[in-house]
């Protein structure tokens, strides 16, 4: 029939729910709500019964209990008598800064390589190749255990940088009198500050209150530069000629941070060897150089596909366009392509980040004690609590990784092609 | 939805292994093999040879507990478990029994919900050195980094050790004693601590064995048991009055070479209810008359198997110690049979 006339005016039949399809799909998918929810009402019944069989409860108080254990890389005050909640908290922070650094070293490396495989030169383009490859199709794992074997095997203990009383000499000297290589950490100097403005104590942890005032100079600064360089830009539009500002910038960026870092009295905080260890500068353990390594090397390998695929994906004729109005190869990079290509880079940029945060959780494997070795590690063990630390482990990696893929989502918006 | 979809994941994954029924026994003989968490290694107590055969000290439990249920010693499956994976495997019944160096303390006995049979070893957290670091008291160890396993009793010892003595050091977390050795020797850490029969254990593996010394300082308690999970009394009675009879075993004098001999009948009527010539002490606890036999004939009594696992005579060279029968001085002791 090809003329349908309206169909006559019904009451509603049960049978319609599965013969009309108007209803079908809403059945389906009520059907299906049910059953899911029915299989979920299973499982956590079992759970609860399973428990209860066991004697145990399902509760998060073992968060306030003292904690009795010491984490080797604590960035924010921590000690034994600390709760577990304060244990997880340093472990999310460690997991936090180790993620952070490895994205930051990983998009840097990256993109160098992305750019570099694409090269006219055939031995940087293939070493690059080679680099993405062996990175990429070698577990994590491995080259993060392959980091802490070198950096545990190649250097000395820091026995050898003692000095021998009977030949007044030590087996090993420090970089520049400041840096020591060791097989457990490298030390570094410190930054001291001789007219220190103190800190201020929060319930977090003790912020300077030098770097803080540090840190204001140089947004000033920076905000200062950016209304001289728009100044500049208008009287170009208005004369066309662009007044000298590469040494105003400097000057505005560089002397009052400089100036203000004199005031305080500023100067390194050298690492002393002092009976087994070194004391004075900051110690930044092997665990976590092997552990940013690892993930860094291994992520920017896929980074740098990510980013060749972008700018492959950005047609020649850019780049011949580029090139017609005179720019040179580095200016085509940086000004024509590249920000075309982001739109194409960032999306499964985020998710390269997203998997970075996820295996910093193999710290376990070298030592480090981030999330996964703190709460899911000592802590679940100490306390026998696996439930609870497993779930509560598993929102914090769902609540870090959301997050990260917020951010990158509204700089996604930001930079992606805008067609009016 | 999403969420709930998210929990029935993971309860999936957590409990799916389900929890084993309350009569371990009747499993363990439905299946015909006792399923035994030990050490991922430790030499003496728990480690594989070359051919993969299972030997030790807490192996000797499992053969024993395999032998008195089983009749056969060989019937055991051996499950490494690491320090943070040994509970796990044992409340979630992967394991009938754990015999892995592991300590009987209040909140693993209440909390954990695991039961601790008997101890086996007495034991006591100490340190190991390089002995060219000139290090010979713990007391001297301030600034040290020290490697340590995670999930274990030393970890919250060392701890409050350092504290009370107002010392400071660097944590390095080790996941195994495999781990724990590797690091200590590449110089990665200035000393090692776990139990000091570890610590010989260990030691007696590494190529120059005297190069290192062991403190003399031991900072803890660290009564070593066997455990089995809390609700199964019967099971649990097993595997303790096993470790009884091989402890009660070596007071009575009865030995691999006379058991034969003894089991016919004795003027001592403790030794005939432990052999099963007089009474039924076996029925008890659901085992055939000649439990303690069997048991005791997998590798001896408690003191033969000390002798022939981690004694003086072995290269891990323990004494008896606290270990020696109460006869002797020593803790070990076991309840009257009767």
């Amino acid at each position: 029939m090809t003329s349908a006339p309206d169909a006559p005016e019904q009451g509603f039949r049960l049978s319609q729910l599965i013969y009309d399809t108007r209803y079908r799909s809403l059945t389906i998918q009520a059907i299906v709500f049910i059953l899911v929810m029915g299989g979920a009402a299973w499982l956590v019944d079992n759970v609860i019964q399973n428990l209860n069989d066991l004697g145990k409860d399902f509760n998060f108080s073992f968060l306030g209990q003292r904690a009795g254990y010491d984490i080797g890389n604590a960035i924010i005050p921590y000690n034994n008598d600390m709760s577990h909640g304060r244990a997880l908290l340093v472990g999310l922070i460690n997991t936090l800064w180790v993620s952070f650094l490895g994205c930051v070293a990983a998009t840097i490396i990256g993109i160098f390589v992305g750019v570099l495989r694409l090269s006219k030169n055939w031995l940087v383009a293939r070493l690059m190749t080679v680099y993405v490859e062996v990175f990429r199709n070698i577990p994590v794992l491995l080259w993060i255990l392959v980091a802490i074997a070198l950096l545990t095997d190649v250097a000395p203990s820091p026995n050898a940088y003692k000095v021998n009383q009977q030949t007044g000499e030590a087996q090993a000297s420090m970089l520049l009198d400041s840096v020591a290589f060791t097989n457990r950490y490298t030390a570094i100097p410190s930054v001291h500050f001789d007219r220190s403005l103190g800190s201020l104590d929060t319930a977090l942890a003790p912020i300077s209150l030098n770097f803080l005032a540090l840190v204001i100079v140089l947004i000033a600064s920076i905000w200062v530069n950016k209304r001289m360089l728009t100044h500049a830009a208008k009287v170009q539009e208005s004369t066309g000629v662009r007044p000298t500002m590469w040494w105003k910038s400097a000057l505005v960026l560089i002397a009052p941070v400089v100036i203000l870092a004199i005031a305080l009295g500023i100067n390194p905080e050298e690492p002393q060897i002092k009976g087994f260890n070194f004391t004075g500068g900051t110690n930044v353990s092997n665990s976590f150089v092997a552990l940013w390594l690892g993930l860094s090397l291994y992520t920017a390998a896929f980074i740098a596909e990510i980013v060749r695929a972008g700018i492959l994906a950005i047609s020649k004729g850019q780049t011949e366009a580029a090139f017609a109005l005179g720019l040179r190869a580095n200016r085509t990079m940086s000004l024509v392509i590249l920000p075309q290509a982001l739109r194409v880079i960032i999306p499964p940029l985020i998710s390269q980040y997203l998997n970075l945060t996820k295996n910093s959780s193999l710290a376990i494997a070298v030592g480090y004690l981030e999330l996964r070795g703190t709460l899911g590690g000592i802590t679940l063990n100490q306390t026998g609590r696996e439930l609870e630390a497993i779930t509560l482990m598993m929102l914090i990696y769902l609540a870090i990784s959301l997050s990260i893929s917020g951010v990158m989502n509204v700089y996604n918006n930001r930079v992606k092609l805008k067609e009016r | 939805m999403k969420k709930s979809v998210f929990f029935g994941a993971l309860t999936a994954a957590t409990l799916t292994a389900g929890l084993a029924g309350a009569a371990t026994l009747d499993d363990v003989k439905s299946r015909g093999e006792l399923i035994c968490g030990v050490n991922t290694g430790l030499v003496g107590f728990a480690a594989p040879d070359a051919n993969g055969n299972w030997s030790g000290f807490d192996v000797a439990v499992c053969q024993a507990v395999a032998a008195a249920v089983l009749g056969d010693p060989s019937k055991v499956k051996y499950v490494p478990t690491s320090g943070q994976t040994r509970f796990t495997a044992l409340g979630s019944g992967e394991v009938d029994l754990l015999a892995r160096n592991t300590t009987w303390t209040f909140s693993r006995d209440t909390d954990l919900k695991l039961q601790f049979t008997a101890t086996n070893y007495y034991d006591g957290q100490g340190f190991m050195v390089r002995k060219d670091s000139g290090v010979t008291s713990a007391k001297e160890l301030d600034g040290a980094s020290i490697c340590i396993q995670t999930g274990t009793t030393t970890e919250l010892n060392l701890a409050d050790y350092f504290k009370a003595n107002n010392m400071s050091y660097q944590p390095i977390t080790v996941d195994s004693n495999a781990e724990g050795e590797q690091q200590f020797l590449a110089g990665a850490c200035d000393a090692y601590t776990t139990d000091a029969s570890g610590l010989a254990a260990t030691r007696a593996a590494f190529a120059n064995p005297a190069d290192y010394v062991i403190l003399p300082e031991i900072i803890s308690k660290e009564p070593l048991a066997p455990a089995v999970r809390q609700g199964d009394d019967q099971w649990t009675d097993i595997v303790r009055w096993t470790v009884f009879a091989l402890i009660g075993a070596e007071e009575y004098g009865v030995t691999s070479a006379n058991i034969d001999e003894l089991a016919k009948g004795t003027d001592n009527p403790e030794v005939n209810r432990l052999l099963g010539t007089e009474g039924d002490l076996g029925a008890m606890i659901g085992l055939d008359k000649d439990w303690a036999v069997k048991a005791i004939k997998a590798n001896g009594n408690y003191g033969e198997i000390f002798a022939a696992t981690i004694g003086e005579q072995t290269p891990i060279g323990l004494a008896r110690g606290l270990n020696a029968q109460w006869t002797q001085g020593g803790l070990m002791y076991a309840p009257p049979f009767r």
